[in-house]
């Protein structure tokens, strides 16, 4: 089947697509865009997170299909242009703490923290940590990200 | 004494990671890429009796399936040794699919390729395999009658037995004694990438993209298998998301990505699953520990005897070894620590973050918790007194700091005023407790000699290069600091390249030891260049130094000054540019200490743990984490407290929530999933708190850097034990800690 969204602003289409596939093979295959990474296929780790129509979803558990027609947004597609000083704030304040060790949380992360601060502008501790509880991290402990929050959230 | 090293400089690769255009090994765009995927053993013991391959082959999108009856047959089958040895560095002594025996449930019988991913899966669930199962023995339980004295791990590398003085003697007349066991459940280590190997092939040379620690241990793992020169196999790794161990070996889905490539005549991708990330990679192994303490009532150690029990595969002698920290953090002249394996049927256990001692030190800094109590002493003042000056040869440390990182920790946790006894503070339904726990780990010595290149343009940009790679500590950007300082630039001028075989060579940064080498050869190659370049300026009858003594020149910024007067000077890029040279380069090379290095060489530390034990449910809530660490020179100080508070909470999550055992009748691991298998997740994170006692080395290499990478973890869950049994009054001898096993008084011994 062919799908056709709008991702990152531009409409892009897939042709070929198996009705098995998740939106996050078809960006990451298909769409060249490798940002959403996939950690573990089944919704367990949040590395995968994009916005669905300004949902957060964990593409890994949308059909490919599901996207039809809709607005998908990456990691990629945060940044208002290129270069260090036109980042969105959510990835400077991760630059800037530290919160990133081997950058495999780091996509799906950004996308959460992005969303969340869009909810609630100034989220305390404990909120962070409820909201950010479904993105694992292997490498960082944490803090760092939790640093890198509040300072997203004051700039 | 320099600009940047020791700053807390962003990391260099931060930018590329943050807006998801770094691309790691799964990632790499080549025209007509396949997709593997490997099918493995559904028994755990036994033979594959038949594969029925004309469903798979009928799916659609297959481009090849291979199994035992077409892979073919290894050239050489390196033995397992360490990859920081620089050696060809196998998982395991054992490459499948070269006959129909079964070792281990999971272990490669078929490799599907196909044009996606979802088409290789479909294939792989079309074959219809059938198998001819035997009895697998693959826990304790079960193999415990047969399990045998160890001589040597790691391939003959370490003798399994560390034996002074006369310790059954000293433990008959010691005053005091302490005897605990305890049984630590399998951990896995879940890297948020699983491993993955694209691999391609021009002719009679193959590339190969594999998410590794070590890229050279790749080529020479890769090469030995398919018996082919190592200038024919050149391995790249630009981005690797986590190892923890799982990548420092290389395990056989890296050569088969190059055999499938040839196979199918196309590039191959394959990249291990989930699930197959329990089942393929290593783990870290169960085990079973037992500890006895002998000691005088005035608290001075007397006798130590250490033995650990574990399970390994059937090819190799593989025990993380447990008695490296026991031997020596605390003094005691009569000493036994061995090694018992069980040879099952699993794959080779592996190297897992503080492999080893994280669970070594379990044993020993809660076996020094009870022997406090027993003795009614503080036990931070019962492990200083016993932290003695010299190693268990005699040797002075190549640099200490425990005694202060406990004294340091102490201040920073609150402990002044702690009431020791057990199970007097409670909050509603929780019981409160704190604990304390030392730390300590080996710096490793066993590496060939490191090398680096750096390279200076006309125009004063600069490139250091050496082979190993990033995989998330930050060493592009400790290197980058360690290079621009060496040679007298600013870090805007420099780029620091690795993960390539082309590049000179480094060994795989593994054990913690990465910074280390690697900083030592990157200071050399820029300092040497800094020489050269200061030996041509005053050898230059054109130039505004010549004449001077090169120890009258200081460099800062890329430009060569007179220490006497700073208006005579000139740049690195108008010497060259004068001279016409359009580049000048400098190799630099370090040798590390020998195993007879006449030092100890361990990195210290103390960690301090508050916990909340719910008295109804057994839920233990770490509430705060102090860790106070001497790791030498740090290079970064936010990439390293980065990487101990990431330790540290690895001991959360093995103290807590860690653990895996494979089943009985089946020989399969019960859990593969980041749904069961439980890590620590943002809601579990207490407070913590990093800090460092400052040490001067001057042993382990010309930075004095002894690694960050392994001591975080190391002591983190025995604090977090000691705290529980603070709070309860109960010991725990079982990891996890589960709700069950608090519940139910702690576990065995
Ligand atoms: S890959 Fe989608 S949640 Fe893990
Ligand atoms: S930075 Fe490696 S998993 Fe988060």
């Amino acid at each position: 089947m062919r799908v056709t969204c709008v991702v990152n602003g531009e409409t892009r289409e897939a042709d070929d697509v198996w009705p098995g596939e998740s939106l996050l093979f078809v960006l990451r295959e298909r769409l060249g865009l490798p940002g959403a990474k996939n950690a573990c296929e089944q919704g367990e780790c949040g590395s995968c997170t994009v916005y669905l129509d300004g949902q957060p979803v964990c593409a890994c558990l949308v059909a490919a299909g599901q996207a039809q027609g809709r607005t998908v947004t990456t990691v990629e597609g945060l940044a208002p242009g290129s270069g260090e000083e036109q980042l969105d704030r959510v990835q400077r304040a991760f630059l800037a703490t530290g919160a990133v060790q081997c950058g495999f949380c780091t996509p799906g992360l950004i996308v959460a923290v992005h969303d969340l601060l869009a909810r609630d502008p100034a989220p305390s501790d404990p909120d962070i940590r409820e909201a950010l509880a479904g993105n694992l991290c292997r490498c960082t402990g944490y803090e760092k990200i939790m640093e890198a929050v509040r300072l997203a959230a004051t700039s | 004494m320099s600009p940047v090293v020791g700053k807390p400089v962003n990391r260099v690769d931060g930018p590329d990671k943050v807006t998801g255009t770094g691309r790691y090994c799964g990632e790499i765009v080549l025209p007509g890429l396949a997709y593997g995927l490997i099918v493995g053993a559904a028994v755990a013991n036994g033979r594959v009796v038949s594969i029925d391959e004309t469903a798979a082959r009928a799916a659609g999108g297959v481009f090849g399936i291979m199994t035992h009856r077409n892979t073919p047959k290894v050239a050489n089958q390196p033995r397992l040794i360490p990859s920081l040895a620089g050696q060809p560095a196998p998982g395991e002594s054992f490459f499948p699919m070269q006959d129909d025996v079964v070792h281990y449930w999971g272990q490669p019988v078929a490799l599907v390729v196909a044009d996606s991913e979802e088409a290789a899966a479909h294939a792989a669930a079309l074959l219809d395999i059938t198998y001819e199962p035997g009895v697998p023995v693959a826990t304790i339980a079960d193999g415990r009658a047969s399990a045998t004295q160890a001589k040597t791990l790691f391939g003959g590398l370490m003798p399994a037995t560390d034996e002074r003085g006369d310790v059954e003697g000293a433990l008959a007349a010691a005053e005091v004694t302490v005897d605990a066991t305890y049984h630590f459940a399998a951990n896995h280590h879940n890297p948020l990438e699983t491993s993955v190997t694209t691999a391609q092939w021009d002719g009679d040379r193959v590339t190969l993209w594999d998410s590794t620690m070590g890229v050279r241990a790749s080529q020479l793992t890769v090469a030995s298998l398919l018996g082919i020169p190592l200038s024919d196999v050149r391995v790249i790794t630009h981005f690797v998301g986590g190892g923890f161990g799982s990548k420092a070996m290389v395990w056989p889905h890296v050569t088969l990505a190059a055999m499938a490539a040839r196979h199918v005549g196309r590039p191959v991708r394959l990249a291990l699953t989930r699930p197959q990330s329990f089942t393929s990679n290593g783990h870290r192994e169960e085990q079973e520990q037992r500890i006895t303490l002998g000691a005088g009532r005035d608290g001075r150690l007397t006798a130590i005897r250490h033995r650990k029990l574990s399970v390994t595969s059937p090819f190799d002698d593989w025990a993380e070894p447990a008695t490296g920290v026991s031997t020596q953090i605390y003094g005691c002249d009569n000493y036994l620590g061995d090694h018992q394996l069980i040879h099952g049927n699993t794959m080779t256990p592996t190297f897992t973050r503080a492999p080893g001692e994280s669970l070594g030190s379990f044993t020993l800094e809660t076996a020094m918790d009870r022997l406090a109590y027993e003795l009614g002493m503080d036990p931070i003042e019962l492990r200083i007194m016993n932290h003695p000056p010299v190693d268990n040869h005699g040797n002075p440390w190549s640099s200490d700091g425990m005694a202060d990182c406990l004294r340091r920790g102490a201040d920073l946790f609150g402990w002044a005023g702690r009431d020791p006894t057990p199970g007097t503070r409670q909050e509603g339904n929780d019981l409160i407790g704190t604990g304390v726990a030392g730390a300590g780990y080996p710096v490793a010595f066993m590496m060939p000699v490191q090398h680096a290149r750096a390279r200076i343009f006309h125009d004063g940009s600069v490139v250091i290069q050496t082979s190993a790679q990033e995989f998330g500590i930050g060493v592009t950007t400790s290197m980058s600091q360690v290079g621009a300082d060496g040679l007298g630039v600013d870090m805007d001028v420099l780029r620091f390249e690795a993960g390539d075989t082309d590049l000179p060579n480094t060994t795989s940064a593994v054990g913690s030891m990465g910074a280390t080498m690697q900083s030592s050869a990157v200071h050399n190659a820029a300092t040497t260049l800094r020489n050269d370049l200061i030996a041509h300026a005053v050898n230059d009858g054109k130039s505004p130094l010549h004449g001077l003594s090169p120890s009258s020149v200081k460099v800062a910024d890329g430009r060569m000054t007179s220490t006497l007067d700073p208006s005579i000077g000139e740049s690195y890029a108008d010497l060259l540019q004068r001279n016409r040279l359009l580049d000048m380069e400098a190799l630099g090379s370090w040798t590390p200490p020998g195993m007879d290095t006449p030092h100890g060489l361990l990195t210290f530390g103390a960690q301090f743990a508050e916990v909340a034990v719910d008295k109804d449910l057994g839920l233990v809530r770490v509430r705060r984490m102090t860790g106070v660490f001497a790791p030498g020179r740090v290079l970064n100080p936010k990439l390293a407290r980065s990487q101990l508070l990431g330790g540290m909470l690895w001991g959360l999550g093995q103290a807590l929530l860690e653990g895996n055992q494979i089943d009985r009748q089946s020989g399969r691991w019960a859990l593969n999933n980041l749904g069961e298998y439980l890590v620590p997740v943002h809601a579990d994170i207490p407070d913590i708190q990093v800090d460092f006692v400052e040490v001067e080395d001057d042993v382990v290499g010309p930075l004095g850097v002894k690694g960050v990478g392994e001591v975080g973890q190391v002591g983190a869950a025995a604090a977090i034990a000691n705290a529980v049994f603070h709070a309860t009054g109960r010991r725990m001898n079982e990891l996890p800690m589960t709700a069950e096993v608090v519940m139910n008084g702690g576990g065995p011994g």
